[in-house]
């Protein structure tokens, strides 16, 4: 049934931890994912009117671009999104066909696309647009984590984690079991003030955001060791003529 | 929300065929409408057509229909699998139904016809609860969601029975139901509206983000330059002024003329009723497309908050 | 092949679709992988490419490459569609209709090749600078420019001199490196990084991993950039100044540094040309330059000894005051003369603010925080090094405040003294090349200027030019001028308009031929570069040079050669198209002779070897270019019989000699390979190079790591290499004598003297010491009606790539609109989201607006090269590129205002770089029933024959079922 799995002791967490802080807006997260995963479990991803009007296609991840706040103050900030492998998805309970499902040993929310009707009502369900629908298809796609990337054997161990991290430039994808409160992963959320998104809505997502790190308020005052002021100096080249400069 | 006609259609359509098949079969058993086998074929069949017509018209917003019956295994967790439980649940009495009424085999009937009512509130009352289950849409996800759904469905079926009944001579009762009904999906509407426009939105695009710590959050770029399946389906918004129109016709066409009409049907008697008691029911047809137009067009979904689409679009 | 779920110990699994959904755990990615080099930008990272039934499946950084480590961007990670696009030429093809119809016939490649020999041979016999051949966006310069100068013309440049000449120019007439492939900050050790200019950089991926190791350090990065994204987004401090005043801000520092005397002096003494004496003799032929010995040596103040040999190891540096020589003539230490400049009123904080654009206290804490990091928080390796007077430090002190600049400050007319200054500003902190600072890529730093100067003067039919074609001038007598000033090259580089023109100006090449100016020639050969749309100024004006007539109907550009992968605009306006593969079907060399991939870390270089089998009737551009020259006899092409030397361009890489023992690849060379650098040819080459992941890198050794410029060890070594032609210090360049000769000249001196009309502009611009001046357009024409100043950049995910019609990257840009501050596109009464008009002094453009908050109030910005012509590459007329796509370039002149005398390049004045960055604008709301499509909007270009069928639906599945 689509009600959600029953934990199991021990059971994962995986997700992503995303870092608002380095991301620039590349987008490699959002192409590398794209190229893995329209070739990969839940092929194709296709892209409707690829060279025309109207250009759309499915995608796993997508990158927004905010400003928060006003003028010089304020930030841009690049916000990638993607399937927040929540531990009470709604997109799971809602579905009818139990296509949609969490996985009880690691918590990956996934769709098995041979029995999903397309119904679509996963998509109202989740808040965070996660769902990708291919109306090629008829079925509902979305966010693996790579499944058949974080387990593959045939990958070298340091790179079986999602695309999107192991192609990031700017180390702003992290992956791992946040359900361990040990995990690298938890830790630098621990560090860093991670936050999960919509927490009103309490499906408590695991993938964290790391929140852009604000520069202490720029000091408007004198800078230190400023010198005498210009008025105070006739030719500030005469402290040179006597200096003598060794090698 | 994106207003799909197929899917107001469905609703529509299957809430009045439910309404009628729920009045059809208490009413009949309780002895106050006609138990000639044209009466009852009449209004059962057509309770059956529309409740059929719209699950057909569900299916034709699936991505693959014919795998339809795999959302039967779900009803556990979800409420559509439970409407489609119940809907397919709601056939056996309701057939059985249908085909004692035209045989007049009463023992039949009077049973089957109180356990398709009870189907059809169970069903309507999972329509609703599919989307007051919902958070992602405060509209939606509101105590007066499902229970709205139950009165529109019956406040619509009764109007239709009325209409039917009033050919037979007998729309009194169903016409003072339909009324009252009406008058009744009025002032829900009303209090509906009157909630909804009081809250607030739960999520605001500094919630979604998270940023808010900073300042105001505004988008920059969205992440692709034109549209896509989630802002069709989810970013959809209506003006302010458009939608107070909407819901001014809603509420008059939908519940107030017909709930007025159905008064002076009661008043009036004979043909005239009848006439009246068919311009009310099809009042309340158009008026209840109008309200599921609305219902969706005005509810607002988290997602449009990322692309900085806010309530007020 | 596994499923998960038998593996839960024995658990069962919910009796959801888990319990059915077939996951392969462990399918291999594909059945083959390939490494190569990325060539979706310019940043060349290695990549392997995994393929599957022969298709590309999957494409990832290589972890073991130096460049980007295992990471790839947006751009890298589309190249799949970049592969598989539509928009691929077929076929070789002569044109048969009229230039710009699109009527053309498929030929073969035996009557391609002997077309162009045909129009070639006859121009090499004639008069062979009547070739003007010009690669865009080329990699393999090395091979093109010296095949231009075995052909025997000087007219060859890549697309530097419309990108970022005046940092090139800058830097290495200065410390003798630079940004981009020339330098790079201190990504491990930096504390503070302050980095200039809008748009992206070559340097793509090291640019984010280093930022996002600085960051995670808490080490500060200010951006000073018009615009707040990309890089910007996540500075510390966002500084957001008006475009063109980057170089009085930077002065501004320099000003407030020298000011409160922050200055570090013992570098300045030690390593740049500071404490040299520079003769003051107003009027006189030897005014501004550096008072020398008899050996030319550059004379320094000794306290002591008065003037003496400036290498002098026991030099005493008086760095102020006025001085006697020997010889009587009065003299000045360049610190001197560049203290005075900068301590100048015009440069106070104050007196650039509102120009700027920022409060002058800001200017004042910015210099302060600096210098803070660069005085008091110093870094210091325990690194022992000897230097070049032979002495050995027990360790490295630095000053961990980094610099680095992208395109933004390079693109004006007054860039290349904005560079200069960056650079003076980094001297006087003393923070080049040390531990925390802006650090030299191998191979630089280069001797300054680096080598001798341009080969060009004295083309003859039949005869190969000595030298290199784009090289460094030191002085007038190396200018590519006729007697009277005339320039010798078709684009005017090398000449008194332009003379440090170190990438040619390919800007400004169609102009010229169109005019005439300075003569005709009979054919243009271009490769990779779309001078009919995004990679021109004013590209409907190119677009009439190209198909300009003479009056008897022959084309005024007789033949036009074009060699591309793709259907850009640019293919219509070429009557031979000489089709390319894709960079994953072909060779390449990543050449130590051009730019490599060295880092700060040491030299390297790389390849590129096909991974993927061309389905189309295409060859690679490097390999015909090689047959060419075999074709027409050039003789490093043919052999003494005069057959072709090289079978192929692989051959070339492995076998082509520079000098003896200096090839195309450093890596691998001598008969077994052992040998860097230098070396005899290595058959085995190419495979060592693909068994190594396609690279090859040197690692420095610890000791040689800084202080290159100056260090004993790093010098010697540099040289063994082959990488300089001698261990000198090299000596940066505060005071720059090449450009006071050009500036002699024009007051009166030598035998090269420039045109009365152009007198007055080299004694402005070729100013020894950097200074600030309006950009020249701005100059020149009443910028009032213009408030805004416009700048554009491409988007991270597109930067430098070849192609924005890839069909992934064209979902996330498929248009562009104009960015306006909110605050002040409110008060101009527009709204988000309105059509507007563009309006600069030479046209308009229409345009959709965005109101944003991270823009200079007094700038309007766009992404660029988004704007598509209809129906180019292979899009369909209704592609939002075309439609709401938009070129700001239709707006950008290619001359100057309207003067006396020739009429000159929208250039800088020193270096020729293109000045995109200083145009002006208006911005007004287009009148009712004016929005919806921009414009210029120019006739639909129809596809050359048998191109692909369109598609509604791609559904990439390499090795899948529905590919």
């Amino acid at each position: 049934m689509t009600s959600l799995p029953e934990a199991l002791p021990g059971a994962k967490k995986l997700g992503l931890v995303i870092d608002l802080d380095t991301c620039v807006g590349c987008q490699a997260c959002a192409t590398n994912c794209k190229e893995w995963n329209t070739s990969g479990h839940m092929a194709p991803l296709p892209d409707h009117n690829p060279y025309s009007a109207g250009q759309e296609g499915v995608w796993f991840n997508r990158v927004h671009s905010y400003e928060a706040g006003e003028g010089e103050e304020g930030r841009t900030v690049h916000f990638p999104r993607s399937c927040m492998h929540c531990e009470t998805p709604a997109c799971v309970t809602v579905c009818p066909t139990g296509a949609s499902y969490k996985r009880a040993e690691d918590g990956i929310v996934l769709v098995n696309t041979d029995i999903c009707i397309g119904c679509q009502l996963c998509a109202w369900a989740c808040p965070y647009g996660a769902r990708e629908f291919d109306d090629d298809a008829g079925v509902m796609k979305k966010c693996t984590l790579c499944v058949d990337r974080i387990y593959n054997e045939t990958i070298p161990e340091e790179r079986r984690v999602p695309a999107c991290v192991s192609t990031c430039p700017a180390q702003a994808r992290h992956f791992g079991d946040l359900g361990d409160p040990n995990s690298d992963v938890s830790k630098l959320v621990a560090d860093r003030g991670g936050y999960g998104l919509m927490p009103e809505l309490d499906y408590k997502p695991v993938n964290r955001y790391l929140p852009p790190r604000l520069a202490p308020k720029a000091d408007a005052g004198p800078p230190r060791d400023a010198g005498p002021l210009p008025s105070q100096i006739t030719n500030p080249l005469l402290r040179w003529v006597d200096k003598v400069l060794s090698r | 929300m994106n207003p799909a006609p197929s899917i107001i259609f469905f609703t529509v359509a299957s809430g009045a065929g439910y309404g009628l098949l729920f009045w059809m079969g208490l009413l009949r058993a309780l002895g106050h409408l006609p138990r000639t086998a044209g009466f009852g074929a009449l209004a059962v069949g057509l309770a059956l057509v529309l409740v059929m017509l719209g699950l057909l018209s569900s299916t034709a917003h699936l991505g693959r229909p014919e795998r339809a019956w795999r959302a039967l295994s779900q009803w556990r967790s979800s409420w559509l699998s439970r409407e489609g439980v119940a809907a397919v649940v709601t056939f056996a009495p309701a057939g059985l139904f249908f085909l004692a009424v035209i045989a007049q085999a009463e023992w039949v009937a009077v049973p089957a016809g109180l356990l398709a009512a009870a189907g059809a509130a169970v069903t309507v009352w999972c329509t609703g609860m599919i989307y007051a289950s919902l958070p992602t849409i405060r509209q939606w996800h509101h105590p007066l969601v499902a229970p709205g759904y139950l009165l529109f469905g019956a406040f619509s079926g009764a109007a239709l029975l009325a209409m039917l009944a009033g050919f037979w001579g007998a729309a009194t009762l169903p016409a003072a139901l339909a009324a009252v009904l009406g008058a009744a999906g009025f002032l829900l509407k009303r209090a509906y509206w009157a909630s909804v426009d009081a809250g607030k939105p739960g999520s605001t695009m500094e919630s979604a983000t998270g940023l808010g710590f900073i300042g105001k959050v505004r988008t920059l770029d969205p992440p692709h330059t034109e549209t896509n399946y989630l802002l069709r389906e989810m970013a959809f918004r209506i003006g302010r002024v458009h939608a107070q129109r909407l819901r001014r016709i809603a509420a008059l066409a939908g519940f107030v003329l017909p709930a007025l009409l159905l008064v002076l049907a009661l008043l009036s008697g004979g043909m005239l009723a009848a006439m009246l008691a068919v311009a009310a029911a099809g009042l309340v047809t158009l008026g209840l497309l109008a309200e599921r137009w609305l219902m969706f067009a005005e509810a607002t979904h988290t997602v449009a908050l990322y692309y900085g689409v806010g309530e007020r679009g | 092949m596994r499923y998960f779920g038998d593996d839960v110990q024995g658990k069962t699994m919910p009796a959801d679709g888990g319990a059915t959904d077939k996951i392969i755990y462990s399918a291999p990615i594909g059945d083959e992988v390939k490494t190569t080099t990325c060539y979706m930008c310019a940043c060349r990272c290695g990549i392997r490419v995994h393929l599957k039934d022969g298709r590309v499946r999957y494409i990832e950084g290589n972890p073991n490459h130096p460049v980007n480590k295992g990471v790839l961007c947006g751009k890298g990670s589309a190249g799949i569609m970049t592969q598989y696009s539509p928009a691929r030429l077929q076929a070789p093809l002569k044109r048969v209709g009229p230039r710009g119809s699109g009527e053309y016939a498929e030929i073969s490649w035996d009557e391609a090749i002997e077309t162009a020999t045909g129009w070639l041979k006859h121009v090499r016999e004639t008069d062979p600078k009547k070739l003007a051949f010009f690669t865009g966006r080329d990699q393999s310069q090395s091979l093109t420019g010296f095949w231009a100068a075995q052909f025997g013309t000087p007219n060859f440049a890549a697309h530097g001199g419309f990108c970022s000449v005046n940092m090139a120019a800058g830097g290495l007439y200065t410390i003798g490196g630079s940004f981009w492939e020339f330098g790079e900050p201190d990504w491990e050790n930096a504390k503070y990084l302050m980095i200039f200019g809008v748009a992206e950089d070559h340097d793509s991926n090291p640019i984010k991993t280093g930022l996002a190791s600085m960051k995670g350090r808490g080490s500060k990065i200010v951006s000073v950039n018009p615009v707040r994204t990309g890089y910007s987004a996540i500075a510390d401090e966002w500084v957001g100044i008006r475009p063109g005043t980057d170089g009085l801000f930077i002065m501004a520092l320099i000003h407030e540094l020298i000011r409160t005397d922050q200055v570090d002096g013992e570098f300045l003494a030690r390593y740049t040309n500071a404490p040299w004496l520079v003769v003051r003799n107003p009027g006189g032929a030897d005014d501004g330059l550096f008072a020398r010995d008899a050996d030319g040596k550059p004379l320094a103040w000794d306290r002591a000894r008065g003037a003496i040999p400036a290498d002098d190891v026991t030099l005493s540096a008086v760095l102020v005051g006025d001085f006697t020589l020997p010889d009587g003539r009065a003299a000045k230490p360049v610190f001197n003369l560049m203290a005075e400049r900068y301590l100048g009123d015009e440069y106070a904080p104050e007196a650039v603010a509102e120009r700027c654009g920022f409060p002058a206290e800001r200017i004042r804490r910015l210099a302060a925080e600096i210098a803070d990091v660069a005085f008091n928080q110093t870094l210091t390796l325990d690194i022992p090094w000897t230097d070049v007077w032979g002495r050995k430090h027990d360790k490295m002190v630095g000053r961990p405040v980094a610099f680095h600049a992208m395109r933004g400050i390079s693109a004006h007319s007054n860039g290349m003294h904005t560079c200069r200054a960056l650079h003076i500003l980094q001297m006087v902190l003393g923070a080049v090349d040390t531990p925390g600072s802006w650090r030299y890529k191998s191979p630089f730093p280069r001797p300054i200027p680096p080598g001798p100067g341009p080969a060009g003067k004295g083309a003859k039919p039949n005869t190969p030019l000595a030298g290199n074609i784009l090289a460094f001038t030191h002085g007038p007598d190396d200018l590519l001028v006729e007697d009277d000033g005339t320039p010798l090259r078709i684009d005017h580089s090398f000449s008194w308009e332009a003379p440090l023109g170190l990438h040619g100006m390919m800007h400004s090449v169609i102009g010229h031929a169109a005019a005439g100016d300075p003569y005709k020639i009979d054919t243009l050969f271009m490769f990779m570069a779309n001078m009919a749309w995004n990679s021109a100024m004013n590209p409907l004006e190119t677009i009439r040079c190209l198909t300009a007539q003479e009056e008897n109907g022959d084309y005024v550009i007789p033949h036009v050669i074009y060699s591309d992968a793709y259907f850009s605009e640019t293919v219509p306006y070429a009557d031979l198209i000489l089709p390319d593969t894709t960079y994953l079907e072909r060779w390449d060399a990543i050449s130590i002779l051009d730019r490599p991939i060295g880092s700060s870390h040491g030299p390297g270089d790389a390849i590129r070897q096909p991974v993927v089998k061309p389905d189309r009737n295409v060859r690679p551009f490097q390999e015909v270019l090689i047959e060419l020259g075999a074709r027409l006899g050039l003789p490093a092409f043919v052999k003494e019989d005069g057959s072709p030397r090289f079978k192929d361009y692989p051959d070339y890489i492995v076998n082509h000699q520079r000098t003896p023992g200096v090839g195309p690849l450093a890596g691998w060379r001598g008969e077994d390979g052992s040998k860097k650098g230098v070396g005899e040819p290595n058959q085995d080459q190419l495979q060592r190079y693909i068994d190594n992941g396609c690279f090859w890198r040197h690692h420095l050794a610890p000791e040689e790591s800084y202080f290159k410029h100056a260090n004993r060890t790093y010098l010697d070594n540099a040289k063994a290499m082959g990488m300089m032609g001698n261990a000198n210090q090299i000596v940066m360049q505060i005071w720059s004598e090449p450009l006071q000769k050009f500036r002699l000249a024009a007051e009166g001196h030598g035998a090269k003297q420039p045109p009365e009309n152009l007198r007055e502009r080299v004694r402005t611009y070729c100013d020894p010491l950097p200074f600030w001046y309006a950009p020249l357009e701005q100059q020149q024409h009443d910028t009032d009606p213009y408030p805004f100043s416009a700048v554009t950049q491409r988007p991270m995910a597109m930067y430098h790539s070849w192609g924005s019609m890839n069909a992934w990257l064209r979902q996330i840009h498929g248009s562009n609109k104009l960015y306006m501050s909110r605050e002040r596109g409110t008060a101009e009464g527009l709204a988000q989201d309105d059509w507007v008009w563009v309006e600069s002094r030479s046209g308009r453009v229409k345009a959709q607006l965005s109101l944003m908050e991270g823009v200079n109030r007094d700038t309007v910005w766009t992404w660029n090269a988004i704007g598509k012509r209809a129906g180019a590459w292979m899009l369909s007329p209704d592609a939002a590129e075309s439609q709401r796509g938009f070129l700001l370039n239709h707006v950008i002149s290619e001359w100057l205002p309207a003067q006396t005398g020739p009429r000159l390049a929208n250039a800088d004045p020193v270096t020729g770089q293109a000045a995109w960055y200083d145009l002006r604008v208006k911005v007004t709301k287009v009148a009712p029933g004016e929005e919806g499509v921009t414009d210029p909007y120019p006739t639909m270009l129809e596809p050359p024959p048998h191109m692909p069928e369109a598609i509604d639906i791609l559904r990439y599945d390499a090795g899948g079922k529905t590919s």
